[in-house]
C-alpha cells in the first residue's frame, strides 16, 4: 500500500475519470471498481434486453417465424443467464462495492486487489458467455441446464460455454463474498456496532454468506456437467447408473439461495431509501434485519419446491411445501415494516422513492404468487408455465430491478456529483411500471390457461394470441422507458445540476463525504454513536418526538488525517483474469484447445505470481 | 373572463386536435406493428380451432376430471386468500402514500417512531396462521392425489415413454402401442407409469391433472380420469430440446364401448397391401422407413420412432403438432425439418439414438406411394 500524504487539493482532485484506460485497468479503488461493475451491468442489461425483445417479437403471434427454434432456445437461455449473472448480481455488486465501505466508515474493502480480480473475472466471464453467440452458438439448454439435456449433444460446444462461463462468474462472486464478509467484520469505523450497521450492509452480509455457501454446490455440479460432456464421466447418465435428479438438487440447492441473492440487495436499498424520503427511521429495524437473516437461513431449505413434479415422494413434496409457505412469513414482516416506516412520515415522492414504493407494490404480487406455488398440487399445474415466468419477473424485475433502479437514482448524485433530472426520472418510473405490468401480468393468465414456458411457438386455437400480443407491446414500452433513463444519464452528464454532498438530507455516512467522495472516502474516520449516525449529527429529537435541526449544522469539512493508507494500483489482477479467460476458451475447444489452456495458464501464473510478489508498501517518492 | 374562456376554447380545441392526431398516429403505429408481426406468423398446420370444444382447450382452471378438480379447488382457496392480502396491502400502501405525502413540497415535523414490538408480533403471527390454514388442505390433497388408485377402481394401465420429441403410449392389457394420441375410457381412472428414453419430459393434460416429469432411468406415475367423453389437449411441459414446443399430445376420452372398439381395432395386426400404389409404398417403407418405425404384423419392428401400426386412425402426426392430411404428409416427407425443428444430423441408429426424422431424399413418386400406403393403415 502506498502511504499518501499529499496536499489536500491533490487528494480531492484525483477523481476517477482522470487517469485514463490504464488507471481503470489497474485500479484497486472500491469506488472505481463499483463504477466498473455498474457500467458493465448496464451494458449487459442492453444485451439481455435485446434478447428479451427478440423473444417477445417471436411470441407476438401464433406460429411465429421471426426466430428459428434453435435461436429461440439460445435466446431464452442467454436472457436468463445474462439477467441473473451479468446484470442483477453485478448491479448489486456495484452498489456493494461503492457504498459498503462508505456506509461502515471504511476507506476501502479488506482485499482491494482481490476485489479488482473479482471484477475482471466477472467481466471476462460475461464476455466469454456473450461471445458464444458468434462462436458456434450460445448455450441453448436453459439457464438451469437440466441434465441429461445439458450433457446430451457433446458434438456442439454450446453448453460447454454455459458450464464454464457460469463457473467463471461464480468464482467472481465467491471471491467477492470472502472480501465483503471480511470487510464488514474487520473494517467498520469505531462505534459502528453490528446492530448500528445500515440495513443495506446487513443485507449485503446475508447475501455474501448465501453466496459463500451456495456457490461451491453449483461449482461441483458444473464441473460434473463439463466432465460428463467432455470426458464421459456418467454423473448424470441414467443408462449407466448416473442420476439426472441429482443435478436438479445441486442446481436448486444453489439456485434458490441465489434467488435471495438477487432480491435482498434491492430490499437493502429500499430500506435505506424509505426512511430518507419519509424523514423517519426504519420501522422495526432489528426485525427487518433479523427477517433478512431468517430468509437467508430458510432460503437453503426450500430448494425442492422447484422439483414438485420431478418425482420426489409425497413426504418430500409436503416437507418442501411447508418450508416454502413459511418463508413467506419473514418476507411479509419486511413488507409490513416498510409500510410502518412510511406511515406517519413526511413522504417526498422523488424518483428514488417512487421506485422504492413501486418495488413494494410489485414485490407483493410476486410474493403472493410465490405462495400459490407453495401449494404443491396447484404448482403441478403452474410449474413450467408462463405463470412461473410472471411470478419470477414480478420478483426479479418488479422487485430486484425496480429496487436497484431506485438505488441508481438515489446514489447517482453521490457517485457523479450531479443530480439526475427529476421529471425524466418520473417519466421513466411510470412508463416502466405500466410497461412492466402490461408485459408480465398477462403471463399469469397465459400460464393458467395452459401455455408452457420455453416454447418457441404456439398454435392457433389455444387462446394464447391476445395476451401474448399485449405482453409484446408492453415489452417495447419497457424498452422505451429505459431509453428515457439513458437520455437522462446523457443529459445529466452534459448539464446536470450539481448535487452537493447531501442532496436528499441523508441519514448514513456516505452523505458526509463530498460528491463524488474523495479517493480516501473520509478525511477522518468517523466515530459512530448511533444507527443512522449522520441524521443524529444533523437532528435532535424534541420532547414531542419530532426531529429538530441542530444549529449550527455539523462541520463536514475536515482536515484529512496525516497518514492515509490507500491500496496501490495493480495490473496483476486483470492479467490473471485474462489468463483464465484464455484457459476457458481453450477448454471449450478440446483437445486442440489445450494449447490455449497452456498459454492461459502461464499468463494466470504470471499474474498470480506478480500479485503475490508485489511489495505491500510501494515507495512512490 | 370571456376572453379567457374563448382562449381556453381555442386552446382546448388545438389540444384536442393534437391529441386526435396523436391517437391516429398511435393507431397507425399499432396497426403497422400488427402487420409487421403478422408477417412473422407461420402457417397453422394443426387446426385446433375447428375441433376443440372450448376457447381455452388447455385451461387448467377448467377441470374435466377429479384430480384437476381438487387442484382447482385448492387454487381458488389460495387465490382468494392471496387476493385479500393483495388488496389489503396495496390499499394500505396507496392510502399511506396519499395520507402522508408532502403537499406543495413542504416538509412537516415527523414523530420519530422506531417500531412497536406488539405490531411486529401481530404481523408475524397473522401470516403464520394464514399459512397454517393453507397447509392443511394442501398436504391432504397432496397425499390423496399422489396415492395409487384403489384396485377396486379397475384403473386402466398405460405405459408412457417420452422421446425427443414425441410420446409413446403402451397399453399392456391390450398389447397396443401408439404415439401422441391416447384413448381412455371416460369415468374410469387411468394409471400412467412413465419414463423417458432420452432427456426429461413432462406429461401434462391441464384439464385432467397437473403435470408429472418423465425421467430417464426412473418411473413416475400419474393418475387421471375424464368425467365425460371428450378431446383433451396437452403438451410436454419440461424443456426437452429444440422441438419442445412441438411435443404435443391428445387424450380422447370415450365411452367404455367406444374405447373397447378402439382397443380391439388397434390390436389388429396389419397385412401389407399387395397391389397398386400402396404396395409400392410398402416397398419404399421397408427400404426407407423400417429402420426406425414399426408396423405390427409386418417385418417392420424397429422401435426408435413412433409406431405406425394404425397411423391412419390418428388425427395428427409429428408429436401431435401437425394435422394428419395428405397435404401435410407430403410436405413432411419432402423434408421433415421444414415443418418441425429436429436434429437428425445427430442420429445414431446403432446406439439407438434418434433426434428426429431426416430428409430421406424421396422422389415425388415415392412420396405419392408412401402416402397411399400410410392411408391404408387404419
Amino acid at each position: 500500500m502506498a502511504t499518501l500524504n499529499p496536499p489536500r487539493e491533490e487528494l480531492h482532485s484525483s477523481g476517477p475519470a482522470r487517469e485514463g484506460v490504464w488507471g481503470w485497468l489497474t485500479t484497486t479503488d472500491h469506488k472505481k471498481i463499483g463504477i466498473l461493475y455498474g457500467g458493465s451491468a448496464i451494458v449487459f442489461f442492453l444485451v439481455g434486453g435485446i434478447e428479451a425483445l427478440l423473444i417477445r417479437v417471436q411470441l407476438a403471434v401464433p406460429n411465429g417465424e421471426f426466430l428459428s427454434a434453435d435461436s429461440y432456445s439460445q435466446m431464452f437461455t442467454m436472457h436468463a443467464t445474462t439477467m441473473v449473472f451479468l446484470v442483477v448480481m453485478p448491479a448489486a455488486a456495484a452498489f456493494t462495492n461503492y457504498f459498503l465501505p462508505l456506509l461502515i466508515g471504511a476507506r476501502d474493502v479488506a482485499f482491494p486487489r482481490l476485489n479488482a480480480f473479482s471484477y475482471w473475472v466477472f467481466l471476462f466471464g460475461g464476455i466469454f458467455l456473450t461471445t458464444s453467440f458468434f462462436l458456434g452458438g450460445a448455450p441453448d439448454g436453459g439457464w438451469f441446464g437440466y441434465a441429461p439435456l445439458s450433457t446430451q449433444l457433446n458434438e456442439v460446444v454450446r453448453m460447454d460455454y454455459w458450464a464454464l462461463g457460469l463457473q467463471f462468474v461464480g468464482l467472481a462472486s465467491l471471491l467477492a463474498s470472502v472480501n465483503f464478509i471480511t470487510t464488514i467484520f474487520a473494517m467498520r469505523a469505531p462505534g459502528m456496532t453490528l446492530m448500528r450497521m445500515p440495513v443495506f450492509v446487513w443485507m449485503a452480509l446475508v447475501i455474501n454468506f448465501l453466496l459463500l455457501f451456495s456457490l461451491p454446490i453449483i461449482t461441483v455440479g458444473l464441473i460434473e456437467v463439463f466432465l460428463d460432456r467432455n470426458l464421459g464421466t456418467l454423473f448424470f447418465d441414467a443408462a449407466n447408473g448416473g442420476d439426472p435428479i441429482l443435478w436438479q438438487h445441486l442446481f436448486w440447492l444453489f439456485g434458490h439461495p441465489e434467488v435471495y441473492v438477487l432480491i435482498l440487495p434491492a430490499m437493502g436499498v429500499v430500506s435505506e431509501i424509505l426512511p430518507t424520503f419519509s424523514r423517519k427511521p426504519l420501522f422495526g429495524r432489528s426485525f427487518v434485519i433479523f427477517s433478512g437473516i431468517a430468509i437467508g437461513f430458510m432460503g437453503f431449505g426450500v430448494w425442492a419446491h422447484h422439483m414438485f413434479t420431478a418425482g420426489l415422494g409425497p413426504v418430500a413434496e409436503a416437507a418442501f411445501a411447508l418450508t416454502t409457505m413459511f418463508i413467506a412469513v419473514p418476507t411479509g414482516v419486511k413488507i409490513f415494516n416498510w409500510l410502518g416506516t412510511i406511515w406517519g412520515g413526511s413522504i417526498r415522492l422523488a424518483t428514488p422513492m417512487l421506485f422504492s414504493l413501486g418495488f413494494i407494490a410489485m414485490f407483493v404480487i410476486g410474493g403472493l404468487s410465490g405462495v400459490t406455488h407453495s401449494i404443491a398440487p396447484a404448482d403441478w399445474q403452474q410449474t413450467d408455465t408462463y405463470y412461473v415466468v410472471a411470478h419470477l419477473h414480478y420478483v426479479l424485475f418488479g422487485g430486484a430491478v425496480l429496487g436497484l433502479l431506485g438505488g441508481l437514482y438515489y446514489w447517482w448524485p453521490k457517485i457523479t456529483g450531479k443530480m439526475l433530472h427529476e421529471g425524466l426520472g418520473k417519466i421513466h418510473f411510470w412508463s416502466i411500471l405500466v410497461g412492466f405490468n402490461l408485459t408480465f401480468a398477462p403471463m399469469h393468465l397465459l400460464g393458467l390457461n395452459g401455455m408452457p414456458r420455453r416454447t418457441y411457438r404456439y398454435p392457433e386455437g389455444l387462446g394464447f394470441e391476445f395476451w401474448n400480443f399485449l405482453a409484446t407491446l408492453g415489452s417495447f414500452l419497457i424498452a422505451a422507458s429505459m431509453l428515457v433513463l439513458f437520455w437522462n444519464i446523457y443529459r445529466t452528464w452534459r448539464r446536470g445540476e450539481v448535487a452537493g454532498p447531501d442532496p436528499w438530507d441523508g441519514r448514513t455516512l456516505e452523505w458526509t463525504t463530498s460528491s463524488p467522495p474523495p479517493v480516501y472516502n473520509f478525511a477522518q474516520i468517523p466515530v459512530v454513536e448511533h444507527e443512522d449516525d449522520f441524521w443524529h449529527r444533523k437532528y435532535t429529537t424534541s420532547e414531542d418526538g419530532t426531529s429538530v435541526a441542530i444549529d449550527p449544522p455539523p462541520n463536514m469539512d475536515l482536515e484529512p488525517d496525516a497518514n492515509i493508507h490507500l491500496p496501490s494500483p495493480s495490473f496483476y489482477p486483470a492479467l490473471a483474469a485474462a489468463g483464465m479467460f484464455v484457459i476457458l476458451m481453450g477448454l471449450v475447444y478440446l483437445p486442440w484447445g489445450l494449447v490455449a489452456v497452456g498459454a492461459g495458464f502461464l499468463a494466470t501464473m504470471w499474474g498470480l505470481f506478480g500479485w503475490s510478489m508485489e511489495p505491500l508498501t510501494r515507495e512512490d517518492h | 373572463m370571456s376572453v379567457n374562456d374563448g382562449d381556453t376554447g381555442v386552446g382546448s380545441r388545438v389540444i384536442e386536435r393534437t391529441l386526435h392526431r396523436k391517437r391516429t398516429l398511435l393507431m397507425l403505429l399499432l396497426f403497422a406493428a400488427i402487420l409487421v408481426l403478422s408477417a412473422c406468423a407461420g402457417t397453422d398446420r394443426l387446426g385446433i380451432d375447428s375441433i376443440a370444444d372450448s376457447d381455452l382447450p388447455q385451461n387448467s382452471l377448467d377441470p374435466a376430471g377429479p384430480a384437476a378438480r381438487s387442484i382447482d379447488g385448492l387454487w381458488w382457496l389460495v387465490f382468494w386468500i392471496a387476493t385479500a392480502v393483495f388488496v389489503m396491502v396495496e390499499a394500505a400502501l396507496v392510502f399511506t402514500i396519499f395520507k402522508f405525502r408532502r403537499r406543495d413540497g413542504k416538509d412537516r415535523p415527523v414523530k420519530q417512531v422506531h417500531g412497536s414490538t406488539r405490531l411486529e408480533i401481530a404481523w408475524t403471527i397473522v401470516p403464520v396462521v394464514l399459512m397454517a390454514a393453507l397447509a392443511i388442505p394442501t398436504i391432504a390433497t397432496l397425499f390423496e392425489l399422489r396415492a395409487e388408485p384403489d384396485p377396486s377402481e379397475n384403473a386402466l394401465q398405460i405405459g408412457v415413454t417420452g422421446h425427443q420429441w414425441w410420446w409413446e403410449f403402451y397399453y399392456p392389457e391390450y398389447g397396443i402401442t401408439t404415439a401422441n394420441e391416447m384413448h381412455i375410457p371416460a369415468g374410469r381412472a387411468v394409471y400412467l407409469t412413465m419414463t423417458s428414453a432420452d432427456v426429461i419430459h413432462s406429461f401434462w393434460v391441464p384439464r385432467l391433472n397437473g403435470k408429472r416429469d418423465l425421467v430417464p432411468g426412473r418411473t413416475t406415475n400419474l393418475t387421471m380420469e375424464a368425467d365425460e367423453p371428450g378431446l383433451f389437449f396437452g403438451q410436454c411441459a419440461e424443456f426437452c430440446g429444440i422441438a419442445h414446443a412441438d411435443m404435443r399430445q391428445r387424450v380422447f376420452a370415450e365411452s367404455e364401448s367406444d374405447f373397447a372398439a378402439w382397443a380391439a381395432a388397434q390390436a389388429e395386426p396389419v397385412t401389407p397391401p399387395t397391389e397398386g400404389l400402396a404396395a409400392a409404398g410398402w416397398d419404399t417403407f421397408q427400404i426407407s422407413c423400417s429402420s426406425c418405425h414399426a408396423i405390427d404384423g409386418t417385418s417392420a419392428v424397429a422401435k426408435l420412432a413412433p409406431d405406425l401400426t394404425h397411423f391412419a386412425s390418428r388425427t395428427t402426426f409429428a408429436g401431435a403438432s401437425i394435422a394428419r392430411t395428405d397435404g401435410h404428409l407430403r410436405e413432411w416427407l419432402r423434408n421433415p425439418v421444414d415443418l418441425k425443428p429436429m436434429r437428425p444430423e445427430f442420429n445414431d441408429l446403432s446406439a439407438g439414438r434418434v433426434l428426429g426424422m431426416p430428409d430421406l431424399d424421396l422422389t415425388e413418386q415415392q412420396i405419392d406411394e408412401l402416402i397411399a400406403f400410410l392411408d391404408t393403415l387404419e
